[in-house]
């Protein structure tokens, strides 16, 4: 009987563990949100005419299930976030208003999440351009999507994955005609016209992070939250085009490039992932030049003092 | 052997138009290069300076090199050029003893210059690794850095354009203690100034 038991304790421990690896939105179709929100169409009982109808769902509102799962809160079930009351439906009219639970309703102030800084974070975008001019306009989640978030500059190992996912989310509205105008009340720049100063831009824009110019560097914080003006911003090469580049202080000193080439081993040449002029030189080359140069000229001097002895 | 002077007109003026072109043009990319290397702390020409005659030098030098490479083939002036394989080191051992030891002794030419002969061996061996190998290597790798969208994005783990940047100033940088080599060798003669003469006025000396 005892052993019965233990298997069972042992059967029911292996079950919750690999449920916890799961996440609620792995069956859409059968997800009390997911069925209607992961769908184009949506079918329901209109209880005034009492018929079956079908309508369009509005696009804003389907979630993408495959971004969901490999989301950093995919863990959660909708309802920890949004009002129980939305798992009756019709959904009641004025939850849309009820106000929505914030960042740092669950980061702030716990220390699981005090290596993040979210209480800096918050401080840092609270003195940004964005915070500035917008206001209350303007959270969290207008950069950070809540349900398909992924921390790229924390996991990935590829500088231009993070690159491109960081600057996908500038150009979530600053390439988004209606949602700029929503948050600005203007129209938006065009992102290729007042970037045309900038030699090479292209190439800038693919390994370079918007944030890396627009944003107040701080060392301690992993990524900087102070935006700046654009009167702010930078837009001297050298800034960057040189030995003691901010971009060491900012992208790459998390892709631990720093340590890297400061060492002098050859590995230190061969493991980076970008070149930037001015702002990667080579310890081992460095000392090699040299030395060709200074036997170059030593020999040279020899030669000399011979000639002039034997003239 | 010539008893007292011999004057052989060696460097026709195309030659040495190509020749001040390229010496201007070196020295130019070569200080540039240095100064954008070392980065803003150390640099001695301010930097969007320095790469718009670095870019500009490139170019130039570029049409020049092909001045080079078809005055070469037209006025058939690329026969000094040509290395005989049978007893190559043998010849580059010689001139080089001479160099060292010889020169001191009195002793003579191991291979005196003559109409037929511009270049002693150790000249043209180098003369050949540095306008054929090294100058094509540096004008390729500095076109695409020029337009870094050509260039192989990922070599292995590595960048591409880092790759190609390390080359081409590895390049740049021996082309640079050629040209140191190349101005003293040039001081050895009767007087020091004799060949910097030469190649102004194209007359050579022949002792």
């Amino acid at each position: 009987m005892k052993k019965i038991k233990l298997l069972l304790l042992i059967c029911s421990l292996l079950s919750s563990a690999l449920l916890k690896a799961q996440t609620p939105y792995d069956d859409p179709k059968n997800h009390a949100c997911l069925k209607c929100h992961s769908s184009q169409i949506i079918s329901f009982l209109n209880e005034v005419t009492n018929t079956d109808q079908k309508r369009l769902m509005n696009p804003y509102y389907i979630m993408d299930t495959t971004a969901i799962r490999l989301g950093v809160h995919k863990s959660f079930d909708c309802t920890d976030c949004h009002s129980y009351d939305y798992t009756t439906y019709p959904h009641d009219g004025k939850l849309k208003l009820q106000p929505m639970s914030s960042c740092l309703d669950c980061h702030g102030g716990d220390p699981t999440y005090a290596q993040y800084q979210f209480e800096r974070i918050d401080e840092e975008f609270k003195k940004s351009i964005h915070f500035q001019v917008s206001g209350d306009h303007f959270s969290c989640a207008s950069c950070h999507n809540q349900h398909t978030y992924k921390p790229t500059a924390r996991n990935s190992g590829s500088i231009e994955e993070i690159v491109a996912y960081s600057n996908s989310l500038c150009l979530s509205c600053h390439n988004d005609m209606n949602r700029y105008e929503m948050i600005s009340g203007h129209e938006n720049p065009k992102i290729v016209q007042i970037h045309e100063w900038l030699p090479n831009q292209e190439l800038h824009f693919k390994n370079v992070r918007c944030i890396e110019c627009h944003t107040e560097v701080t060392d301690t914080l992993m990524v900087s939250h102070n935006i700046l003006k654009k009167e702010q911003a930078v837009r001297k090469c050298v800034e960057c085009h040189n030995a003691d580049s901010r971009l060491k202080a900012s992208l790459y000193k998390y892709a631990n490039l720093q340590s890297r080439s400061d060492s002098s081993s050859v590995k230190s040449i061969f493991t980076n992932q970008s070149y930037v002029i001015g702002a990667q030189q080579f310890p081992l080359l460095k000392k090699l030049s040299y030395i060709i140069f200074f036997m170059a000229i030593g020999a040279m001097l020899i030669h000399l003092i011979f000639r002039y002895l034997k003239k | 052997m010539n008893s007292g002077n011999t004057k052989l007109y060696f460097y026709p003026l195309w030659l040495r138009i190509w020749h001040g072109i390229n010496a201007i043009g070196i020295i130019l990319l070569i200080t540039t290069g240095i100064s954008m290397q070392w980065g803003v702390e150390n640099s001695f020409i301010e930097f969007q300076l320095a790469v718009n005659i670095h870019n500009i030098s490139g170019v130039v030098l570029t049409l020049n090199y092909l001045l080079f490479f078809i005055g070469n083939i037209v006025t058939k002036n690329i026969s000094f050029y040509l290395i005989k394989p049978k007893g190559f080191f043998k010849r580059l051992m010689k001139q080089a003893q001479y160099y060292a030891f010889g020169m001191f002794k009195g002793a003579p030419h191991p291979f005196p210059l003559s109409e037929k002969r511009k270049f002693n061996p150790l000249q043209k061996v180098s003369y050949v690794v540095i306008m054929y190998l090294f100058v094509p290597f540096v004008i390729i790798s500095g076109f695409a850095l020029l337009f870094p969208e050509i260039i192989i994005e990922q070599i292995y783990s590595l960048s591409g354009v880092l790759v190609t940047a390390v080359a081409h100033s590895a390049a740049g940088f021996l082309i640079s203690i050629f040209l140191i080599i190349h101005l003293y060798v040039a001081s050895i003669g009767k007087n020091p100034a004799e060949n910097f003469k030469s190649i102004i006025n194209g007359w050579h000396n022949i002792h």
